[in-house]
């Protein structure tokens, strides 16, 4: 058999599967860091001095792959059925609200929102309409 | 064992009392356990079976209480100012007599009536056009007879617009958090706790549902000095009620059949009375 042209076809497949492969071989051996999020804003420390612990509304575990679950069953129960019960943890009521509940403990967006949606590649457009704090250091 | 219909009957329908009484004891307990834990029920909430207002035209002495009203509302919701009427977002605004009540104007009105500014807004219809063609149902009616925008669902198909005949609800052509010509924002202040709206959705009156589950009147009705009055429809001994029951009252395009639940005193000023006949 003869295959008409099959050095350059053969040069460019190697070109092909070269570049197509890059991503894989020149990120190998590199782990990209976790992404580090920051639990200490003025708000948290606060929570934590008023009743001992740094408490969310849910155990970290869940929040970290379910929060966005629980927002839209918050987003649903409050604005489609008018239920606006609130949440107690350790004595404090906080309304189902990401804007007035989530966002005023996490006031660091760019240090907690951000980081892991960024890591994921996610783009949540929450803050299109829901206002996000002023930055603070933490 | 033998058993006849009767019997078989007997011990099926206490089987089930049985069951239905043990799974909702069951369900009973689980929810209050849960519910101990963490749930504070929200006893502030006003209820209604369907919220309505009384604009009582009269009552506004001047067109500075009209702009208060107007601006309490748009300050609290973060309404854009786009400073353009073909962009403009309105949640309650006013209009000329002849354009809120058509039909109903005529040559020899008086001057004041003709061009005295009518408030306007979201008729939170018993029977509401707009919530019949959205097709995501973003736009519903609740059980307390608010006509309640979902932003999180509208696709700003703008079908609730072309239905409405009221006016009653504006387009996001400009994103509201933008800046005009001048680099001054669309909105002045941000009030931080309520959300703004984003480019390509629709927004109107929310009857002020964020307040009223707090216990709160509208912003408009605290703001107006009496001149609007809000309260249940369906509850003889309301504010709304009485004044409907004692006053002539009209509201705008009843013809229609959407049921506005927005009533309108307009209001007497003395230019009735003719002079010479007295
Ligand atoms: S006034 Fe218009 S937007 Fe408001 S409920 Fe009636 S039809 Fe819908
Ligand atoms: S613009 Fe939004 S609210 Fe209006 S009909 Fe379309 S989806 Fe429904
Ligand atoms: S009821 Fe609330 S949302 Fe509606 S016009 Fe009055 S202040 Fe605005």
């Amino acid at each position: 058999m003869k295959i008409y042209d099959g050095g350059k076809i053969f040069i460019g497949l190697v070109i092909f599967v070269a570049l197509f492969a890059s991503p894989f071989y020149l990120n190998m051996g590199k782990a990209i860091a976790k992404p580090e999020l920051k639990f200490d804003t003025p708000e948290i420390q606060r929570l934590e001095k008023e009743t001992g612990k740094k408490q969310c509304v849910e155990p970290k575990e869940f929040m970290r792959g379910g929060h966005m679950q629980m927002l839209n069953n918050w987003r649903d129960e409050v604005v489609r059925m008018g239920n606006r019960d609130q949440i107690v943890i350790a004595g404090q009521k906080f309304d189902k609200s990401l804007q007035l509940a989530c966002m005023k403990c996490h006031s660091n967006k760019k240090d907690f929102c951000d980081k892991c949606h960024n890591y994921m590649a996610v783009n949540p457009y929450c803050w299109t309409c829901h206002i996000q704090p002023k930055e603070k250091q933490s | 064992m033998s058993m006849n219909r009767r019997e078989f009957l007997k011990i099926a329908g206490i089987s089930t009392v049985v069951g239905l009484g043990g799974t909702a004891a069951f369900t009973k307990i689980r929810e209050s356990a849960l519910e101990a834990a963490q749930i504070a029920p929200n006893t502030l909430a006003l209820k209604a079976k369907q919220w309505a207002m009384v604009i009582d035209m009269g009552k506004f002495k001047s067109e500075e209480t009209i702009k208060k009203v107007i601006n309490a509302c748009h300050r609290i919701h973060n309404v854009p100012d786009i400073g353009n009427p073909k962009d403009e977002i309105k949640w309650i605004w006013t209009e000329t007599y002849g354009h809120a009540f058509p039909g109903q104007e005529h040559k020899y009105m008086s001057e004041d009536m003709m061009h005295k500014p009518f408030l306007l807004l979201c008729n939170h219809c018993t029977n509401p056009a707009c919530v019949r063609v959205c097709p995501t149902k973003a736009t519903f009616k609740r059980k307390d007879g608010i006509v309640m925008q979902d932003m999180h669902r509208c696709i700003g198909c703008r079908f609730c617009m072309a239905a409405c005949p009221f006016g009653a609800r504006s387009f996001n052509y400009r994103d509201p958090r933008g800046k005009d010509a001048n680099g001054n924002p669309f909105i002045k202040e941000e009030n931080k706790e309520y959300p703004t709206r984003m480019i390509g959705v629709v927004e109107k009156c929310t009857f002020c549902v964020e307040r009223i589950e707090k216990g709160l009147k509208p912003a408009c009705v605290e703001e107006s000095n009496g001149a609007l009055v809000f309260g249940d429809l369906d509850d003889p001994n309301s504010e709304v009620r009485k004044i409907l029951g004692s006053t002539y009252t009209v509201r705008r395009k009843p013809e229609l059949g959407t049921e506005p639940n927005v009533y309108y005193v307009i209001g007497g000023n003395g230019y009735a009375i003719v002079p010479e006949l007295l």
